[in-house]
């Protein structure tokens, strides 16, 4: 019953895309793009704003997954976006006498450890000392948050960010080579990365372990799998994704710092991670719809097409997370052994 | 003993598995005390034993999830020291688990290679993995469909799939923890035929269980542990299940309730034409009906997970009727609230889950023993809760139920299992009520304790309750019903007068094979 | 039964005491790695929280919302909740306690005034209430719903006051038409007040007072009443209260409208009270702070009332300390997160000061079973 609901859930989801895919290419190629408000809806500029924004969405989600599936609740992911930009911007800052592009790199290296760091805070509190995990991601908020606003020089600039790199080729088909194929190397990067955690989680050795950890930790310690390493690595992993999500934010998409520039992304990652059933493809669908309507949130703005107070518009994206998450979590399932302290029956000693 | 074992490459006189004078010590408690005991190849030894006799904690050390305090293991005659069940799977140690140690969203096939996967170019081998799991339950008669999903399995062939996942890992040494308690007569039988090929094939086994007709049945030596201690072997082709018992407990156990004819009277619940669907959706009740009469015990068994539970949770409340009827002395209580069915219907419900619905742990033995009544007056007044009275009550009703506790005061939570469920009957048997919904009112408890809360039970009935039991236990069913309806597949197979019922024909309706009277 | 009971009380103050003293000496670890001094920083802190009359005052003042803050935090854990929302419906009973506040000239004191606070109350519980009723019958975890809802009560009290666009957009409804191009409402009328206990230079008012005594009705209800009692149940085991009777549905709800009403209590008093009027820089940051508050008051009211002074004098010394020191005040929010780590998770302290856990301890706030129902 369950699965035929979500195979026609799938279908709605394809069919709605492929209309979707259409309008834009009529939009974007024919006299459609005449009318403004279908340019607000399906402009190469919404599309492409949609992108951007989905990015930090989806490697959060990504993040959310990771420690999810191996039984480990992230709330903590927009503290660790935050962490993960910051030091981005202070890698970056400190060496911008650099060749641009070492700099960019040093900068998202920084990210990836800080962001990892944080993911091992997490880890320690809620496996170590099991802290309530949802608190221990509440602390990590509160910490960036607290240390960002603490270390950060007003005066800084970072100088330069990522640039475009059209693909030799592809860039050339229209509409979607502008879209998809133009885009700076962490964009890429994350689109590949979907690819590869949805490969290792149901194709290797690595993912099914995991998966064991966060169902029924139980069984996969009956059979000598060591199931906190596993959640320590996964949240480091993480950790490290949300990091580069903030170094995405630094470095390739605003290219400075600002405090609390995540604005709720780690926590609409979340719910894009709940949306898209724990599913890496899922997760990047329902990020790329928050990401849309935080473009459209833009697009409407720009095109002053409508009256409607901008503070009403800027909803948009929180006001669908809202809805989303009402209505689908009845309807997905959670990893069983989510947020539960694991203990192997001779750990007491 | 039978050594028919092809491969034998130790002589018999080696056991493949020896435990030399093992203590365990928790912090506060000795869980055992200088057992040692001996497996020879081929052979299928018995551990008999009452819950918290030391089982467990015996065969963890085996599997190295626990480190014994003293003592030593050997495997083939060599000490062995196991960290964790890694290394006992590595010396060809396997556990069944009572609980099976199974990924339900998982398939058979990733469930049996987790943990010893087969790899390909850095790609789980999936296909090799499910045609060595063929070859396996050909050869041991386990059959089972490597590509099915754990959750849509029936629980006799998930713990095939158990024993499966101990011989992939090449295990001659299978540890079997009280494997027949989830299943049908039939599929024990079953179970047994299996263990009797794994013995064939050279497989030792260690059999785990307090089920005494099973051990005198497939057992080829016995031992009875008692407080973390051995205190005996026995033959098997000469004790009797009252030995054993005795051996098993420290005194001579009544083996039956004593209790006298019931005096039905009227009506107290009808349940009829019930429909409800369980957690995921699916339908657990198709249409159920049936009567309880003032003074009469009706039990209901049936093989965990016909839909018994979601029938007790139906009629308490707890859980939606999509269709039918239930009335309690007259009045509908179809879908009524569970304060409405406890307080208007007077009735009690000691529930199947007690740590989940029962009790709360970080409670006190007083609050907990007006969970549902603390809104009602000597406990509250205007809407303020009374201190004093509720101290008093906990006082009066610990004392008359004899639970063992320290305190009033003390946490629930930190009561032992028989002490917690006496301080959930307390509560549930003090009030006058008209209907009594007992859920595996023994599940995981001392003998001690289930004498005294059968006893209740009984003690209820005659004061004129009405009694609905269920229980998984069929001893326990026959031992305390007047009359016995069988659960399968979410119907009542047939009810039964517990005069005209014999464990084979309560078997077969549990297997859902209806035998028509005129046979 | 005495000796028991204080001994107790000691157990219970023990943890929170030595997570402050810790999460200070890491704060000035960490002032000290990055080159700014401590000792100096600490000074002032205390200087600036209890150095003077106004000193006093200023912690007091700053204690006042975060009492509140605190309590909305604590009353939901009791019952299984995670209020991250505090923030928000704070935001949200600021804004209707300044449109009653603006409006209805002419008003008896003794009407305006408790009308405009029954308007931050209403407009905090109705921002608990969607949580409350999206987690009972959607089963949307509280936690994800109510940090979106504070982003929507931010962006909707910034509407309230919209200044209006340079391309014509119109303003927000409670814009002070008086201010010009600046985002903010007119003062409330002096009907709409809360008196000052002690004037200029010291600004304390009855709020604070009020503030207590929610403490101890808060205390009595959750300790005291069958409704506290089911509350309580709720949260220990959702199941066993479902099985004793109790409708956990509607307990939820209640239970989310009522701290909603308290953070939204606290934006009322600090409004009516301190500001008299809203702007969007008055940002709910002491709705953020009520976890901590209340965590390191072991969600006990009485204990929240112990914390809120704490972290009240924190907030009070942080401004002193950087004009004294150098040091930047954002320092206080790093202190204040390992207070909070160090108070959730009480196994680092004990391991740290070798303490055992006391035997009949049993854990109890859990919130992390999943996104599920």
């Amino acid at each position: 019953m369950g699965k035929q609901r979500y195979r026609i859930t799938s279908y709605i989801i394809g069919g709605t895309l492929l209309g979707f895919l259409a309008m834009a290419l009529l939009v974007n190629t024919t006299t459609l793009g005449e009318n403004v408000w279908l340019r607000v809806f399906f402009g190469v500029s919404a599309l492409n704003f949609t992108l951007r924004a989905s990015v930090p969405l989806i490697l959060g989600a990504m993040s959310g997954i990771l420690c999810e599936r191996t039984g480990i609740i992230n709330i903590g992911i927009e503290g660790m976006m935050l962490a993960g930009a910051f030091a981005a911007f202070v890698a970056k800052t400190s060496t911008n006498h650099w060749p641009l592009m070492n700099s960019l790199l040093f900068g998202v290296a920084i990210a990836l450890a800080v962001g990892g760091a944080m993911g091992w805070l997490h880890a320690v509190f809620s496996i170590r000392y099991r802290m309530d995990q949802i608190i221990s991601g509440t602390v990590l908020i509160i910490l960036a948050a607290g240390i960002s606003a603490y270390l950060f020089d007003r005066n800084a600039v970072a100088e330069g960010k990522f640039g475009a790199i059209p693909l030799p080729g592809l860039s050339q088909i229209p509409v979607l080579g502008e879209v998809i194929f133009t885009n700076p190397p962490l964009t890429y990067t994350t689109l590949i990365l979907v690819a590869v955690i949805h490969f290792a989680l149901f194709y290797t050795k690595w993912g099914l372990r995991s998966r064991a950890c966060g169902e029924h930790p139980r069984a996969a310690d009956t059979v000598g799998i060591n199931v906190n390493r596993f959640r320590y690595m996964n949240t480091i992993i993480g950790g490290m994704l949300a990091g580069l999500a903030g170094g995405f934010l630094v470095l390739e998409a605003v290219g400075q710092f600002q405090e609390g520039m995540t604005a709720g992304r780690g926590f609409i990652s979340l719910a894009a991670m709940i949306f898209g059933n724990w599913m890496p493809f899922g997760a990047m669908g329902a990020a790329m719809l928050f990401g849309y309507t935080q473009a459209l949130q833009n697009e409407l703005l720009l095109a002053g097409v409508t009256t409607v107070p901008r503070q009403f518009v800027s909803m948009i994206p929180y006001v669908v997370t809202i809805i989303a998450v009402s209505g689908f979590v009845g309807r997905v399932r959670p990893p069983a052994a989510e947020g539960k302290v694991y203990e192997t029956e001779g750990g007491s000693e | 003993m039978s050594n028919q074992g092809a491969n034998e490459l130790n002589t018999s006189a080696t056991p493949v598995l020896e435990v030399r004078n093992v203590t365990k010590i928790f912090p506060g408690v000795v869980a055992n005390e200088d057992v040692s005991l001996s497996l020879h190849q081929g052979e299928i030894l018995a551990l008999l034993g009452e819950n918290g006799a030391g089982k467990s904690t015996l065969m963890n050390i085996i599997f190295g999830l626990y480190h014994p305090t003293h003592g030593e293991i050997l495997v083939n005659g060599q000490p062995v020291v196991m960290k964790t069940p890694r290394d006992a799977i590595k010396l060809g140690i396997g556990m069944v688990h009572q609980h099976f140690q199974l990924v339900p969203v998982m398939t058979v096939t990733d469930n049996i290679m987790l943990g010893d996967e087969s790899v390909k170019a850095g790609m789980l081998d999936r296909r090799a993995v499910a045609a060595r799991i063929r070859e396996l339950s050909q050869r041991y008669a386990l059959e089972v469909n490597p590509d099915a999903v754990i959750e849509d399995l029936p629980v006799g062939v998930r713990q095939r799939v158990e024993i499966l996942k101990a011989l992939y890992r090449n295990a001659r040494i299978l540890i079997l923890d009280e494997p027949t308690a989830v299943l049908t007569p039939q599929e024990i039988e079953g179970l047994f035929d299996v263990m009797e090929t794994l013995r064939r094939q050279g497989e030792s086994i260690i059999f785990i269980t307090h089920k005494l007709k099973e051990v005198l049945r497939i057992a080829d030596r016995i031992m009875v542990l008692r407080g973390g201690r051995v205190v005996g072997e026995a033959d098997p082709k000469r004790a009797t299940q009252q030995q054993l018992a005795s051996m098993m407990v420290g005194r001579e156990v009544i083996l039956t309730v004593d209790k006298g004819p019931a005096q039905p009277k009227e009506v107290v619940l009808n349940v009829q034409e019930l429909k409800a669907t369980n957690d995921l959706g699916e339908p657990a009740l198709r249409g159920v009906s049936f009567q309880v009469r003032a003074g009469e015990i009706v039990g209901v068994a049936g093989v965990q997970g016909n839909g018994q539970t979601e029938l007790v949770e139906v009629i308490t409340g707890l859980r939606k009727a999509d269709a039918g009827r239930i009335q309690i002395s007259g009045a509908d209580m179809t879908n009524a609230s569970p304060r409405r069915i406890t307080h208007d219907g007077k009735s009690s419900h000691v529930p199947e889950d007690r740590h989940a619905y029962g009790m709360v742990d970080s409670y006190s033995i007083a609050d907990n023993l007006v969970l549902n009544q603390y809104y009602l007056p000597p406990f509250a007044k205007a809407a303020t809760i009374q201190q004093r009275a509720i101290a008093e009550h906990a006082k009066a009703l610990v004392e008359k139920f004899d639970v063992r506790t320290p305190s009033i005061y003390t946490h629930g939570g930190s009561l032992s299992g028989g002490n917690q469920q006496k301080m959930v009957v307390a509560r549930e048997f003090s009030r006058p009520i008209q209907l009594l919904i007992a859920a595996q009112p023994t599940r995981g408890i001392d003998v001690g304790s289930i004498e005294f809360i059968h006893n209740q039970i009984v003690a209820k009935r005659d004061e004129g309750v009405a009694v609905l039991l269920v229980s998984a236990e069929l001893d326990e069913i026959m031992a305390l019903s007047d009359r016995i309806a069988v659960m399968y597949k979410g119907e009542i197979i047939d009810i039964v007068d517990r005069a005209d019922a014999t464990r084979e024909g309560l078997g077969l309706l549990m297997a859902g094979v209806k035998h028509e009277p005129a046979q | 039964m005495n000796a028991s009971s204080l001994r107790r009380i000691g157990q219970m103050l023990l943890i929170p005491i030595l997570a402050v003293f810790t999460a200070l000496v890491v704060g000035a670890l960490v002032m000290w790695i990055f080159g700014d001094d401590p000792l100096a920083a600490y000074r002032g802190l205390i200087n600036g929280a209890f150095g003077s009359p106004r000193a006093w005052s200023t912690t007091i003042r700053k204690m006042t919302p975060l009492i509140l803050t605190g309590l909305s935090v604590a009353v939901a854990f009791k019952a299984g909740l995670f209020n991250i929302g505090a923030s928000g419906q704070f935001i949200i009973g600021t804004v209707c306690s300044v449109a009653v506040g603006i409006n209805f000239a002419g008003l008896p004191v003794f009407i305006h005034l408790p009308l405009a606070m029954l308007a931050g109350v209403a407009g905090g519980m109705l921002w608990g209430f969607i949580p409350g009723v999206l987690k009972v019958f959607t089963g949307a975890h509280e936690v994800i719903v109510t940090i979106m809802l504070n982003y929507v009560a931010s962006l909707f009290a910034g509407w309230t006051v919209y200044a209006g666009g340079t391309q014509g957009q119109t303003p927000g409804p409670l814009w002070d038409t008086a201010a010009g191009p600046i985002s903010r409402t007119p003062e409330v009328f002096e009907s709409a007040r809360i008196p000052w206990i002690f004037g200029d230079p010291y600004r304390i008012h009855w709020g604070v007072v009020l503030a207590l005594a929610v403490a101890l009705l808060m205390w009595w209800i959750i300790f005291k009443t069958t409704l506290g009692f089911a509350t309580r149940t709720v949260g220990a085991n959702n199941k066993a209260a479902r099985y004793a009777g109790i409708n956990v549905k509607w307990i939820t709800i209640l239970t989310m409208m009522i701290a909603g009403g308290l953070a939204g209590l606290a934006g009322a008093i600090e409004t009516l009270g301190l500001n008299h009027r809203f702007a969007p820089e008055f940002t709910g940051g002491v709705g953020f702070d009520g976890i901590t508050v209340a965590l390191l008051g072991q969600t006990n009211p009485l204990g929240v009332v112990l914390s809120a002074f704490l972290l009240g004098a924190l907030d009070a010394g942080g401004a002193r300390m950087q004009f004294d020191s150098g040091v930047a005040a954002d320092i206080i929010q790093v202190i204040q997160a390992l207070v909070l780590a160090f108070v959730a998770a009480p196994m680092i302290i004990r391991q740290l000061y070798r303490l055992r856990k006391p035997s009949d301890q049993i854990e109890s706030t859990v919130f992390s079973s999943g996104w599920g129902r």
